[in-house]
């Protein structure tokens, strides 16, 4: 028991916070920059341009399929063979937009997929270029279809920065394991602790993707 | 590129070995473990259904790296020595059964709940009517989700890398700081994790068409 309350004192408590909110902005910048690039991603590989789909196509199921943890390393040991060096924070999120986004990518591609094509005769009978049935009549829709998918995808980036550890992000895993190397006492206690924030975290987070997808449907 | 695959080719060769290894062990458990619990979700027992969720929601919520460290660096300070390996598989099973659970479950309640019913009403006790009736109709639908899981798995894998697992990602870094040809060492360490991956999953993608 003194173990635990020793453990958690101010000091390293606080330590570990900084490392949680590491791990959340790199979260963020990632969610928001997968979500775009995978948006569009997704567009392109669904309206089938000559030449452009299919080499899209090929770029998202060949990065889909490879560890997120090679893609870290590629980006921070294999980039600078070119000469392009990143910080271990740039590396990370760069690592996590790209991986994420081709997962995002098949989402957004079978979410739209998944609207009924009457709903795009329909608007095109209508009047509407494709361009603006696309996005005011099978968008919106394909929306609702999606949140679940993308929020537990979001979930899994969370949980995936704890990888960055490896590459020195000072996040809540990192933290961490400085924390709990000063004194093997703090073991148990450090992985309790990490384990409540990140559970918190992501749990929250499937909350609110029930109670969205609740109120949508 | 070839001067990597054929210097290093043994080593290769073992990580793909391991990553495979572990990946196929750490499956056939998870879908018992799985299995289980995704029952254990739909009994009329609420015991069982809080148990059962707990589980799923605390293990998949949790990253899979802090699972593994824990096998690795708590489990041998109270219990048994366990090497890397071992670790990295516990792991994993633990993880992946939480997802496996969640896409059985899925499974279960999109059988027809008068399968159920039916069966009931000819004398089947419930774990027959589950075992016989309701779980064959399941895992017709859940195979392309679980073939998914299958390749989450593999590249999941590649956490063994921080435990010391000998598998593909940990002889890929001991490759690239022995040949300080990084670039290409990852691009080979990432065909080999295509050669198992892609093909799966373009099967998973015929199979759902195909079930569709």
């Amino acid at each position: 028991m003194k173990d635990f309350i020793d453990a958690y004192s101010w000091i390293n408590i606080h330590y570990l916070l900084q490392g949680l909110w590491i791990t959340v902005i790199v979260s963020v910048v990632s969610i928001l920059g997968s979500y775009i690039l995978g948006s569009i991603l997704g567009i392109i590989r669904y309206v089938n341009i000559k030449v452009v789909s299919p080499i899209v196509g090929l770029f998202i199921d060949i990065i889909r399929n490879l560890p997120l943890l090679l893609i870290i390393f590629f980006t921070y040991f294999g980039l600078p063979n070119l000469g392009f060096r990143p910080s271990s924070v740039w590396a990370t999120i760069l690592a996590m937009t790209v991986f994420e986004s081709t997962m995002i990518a098949e989402i957004v591609r079978s979410g739209i997929a998944a609207v009924d094509p009457g709903q795009m005769e329909g608007a095109r009978a209508n009047g509407l270029t494709y361009g603006q049935a696309m996005y005011h009549v099978i968008l919106p829709q394909a929306m609702k279809k999606m949140i679940p998918a993308l929020v537990s995808q979001f979930i899994s980036l969370i949980k995936d920065t704890s990888l960055a550890t490896i590459i020195v992000l000072p996040d809540l895993m990192h933290n961490a394991q400085i924390v709990y190397g000063q004194n093997s006492t703090y073991i148990l206690p450090m992985f309790l602790m990490i384990a409540i924030m990140y559970f918190i975290v992501c749990y929250a987070l499937s909350l609110l993707s029930r109670s969205l997808d609740r109120r949508m449907s | 590129m070839i001067a990597i695959f054929h210097n290093y080719g043994s080593l290769l060769l073992q990580g793909f070995g391991q990553t495979l290894l572990c990946s196929v062990i750490a499956l056939i458990f998870s879908l018992i473990i799985g299995s289980m619990f995704a029952i254990f979700e739909t009994t009329p027992s609420k015991f069982l259904r809080v148990i059962a969720r707990i589980y799923i929601e605390v293990f998949r919520n949790i990253p899979l790296l802090v699972i593994t460290m824990f096998f690795f660096v708590v489990i041998p300070m109270f219990v048994a020595k366990i090497n890397g390996f071992t670790a990295g598989t516990i792991g994993l099973t633990i993880y992946t059964s939480a997802f496996i659970a969640e896409t059985v479950r899925s499974g279960i309640n999109s059988v027809d709940p008068g399968q159920m019913e039916g069966a009931r009403a000819n004398g089947l006790s419930w774990w027959q009517a589950m075992r016989y009736v309701v779980l064959p109709q399941a895992f017709r639908y859940v195979i392309p989700p679980l073939g998914n899981q299958f390749i989450n798995l593999v590249k999941n894998s590649s956490v063994l890398a921080f435990v010391a697992g000998f598998d593909l990602m940990y002889q890929g870094n001991v490759i690239a700081s022995d040949s300080l040809n990084t670039m290409s060492t990852y691009i080979c360490i990432g065909i080999l994790y295509l050669i198992i991956t892609l093909p799966l999953s373009y099967w998973m993608r015929y199979l759902e068409k195909k079930l569709a």
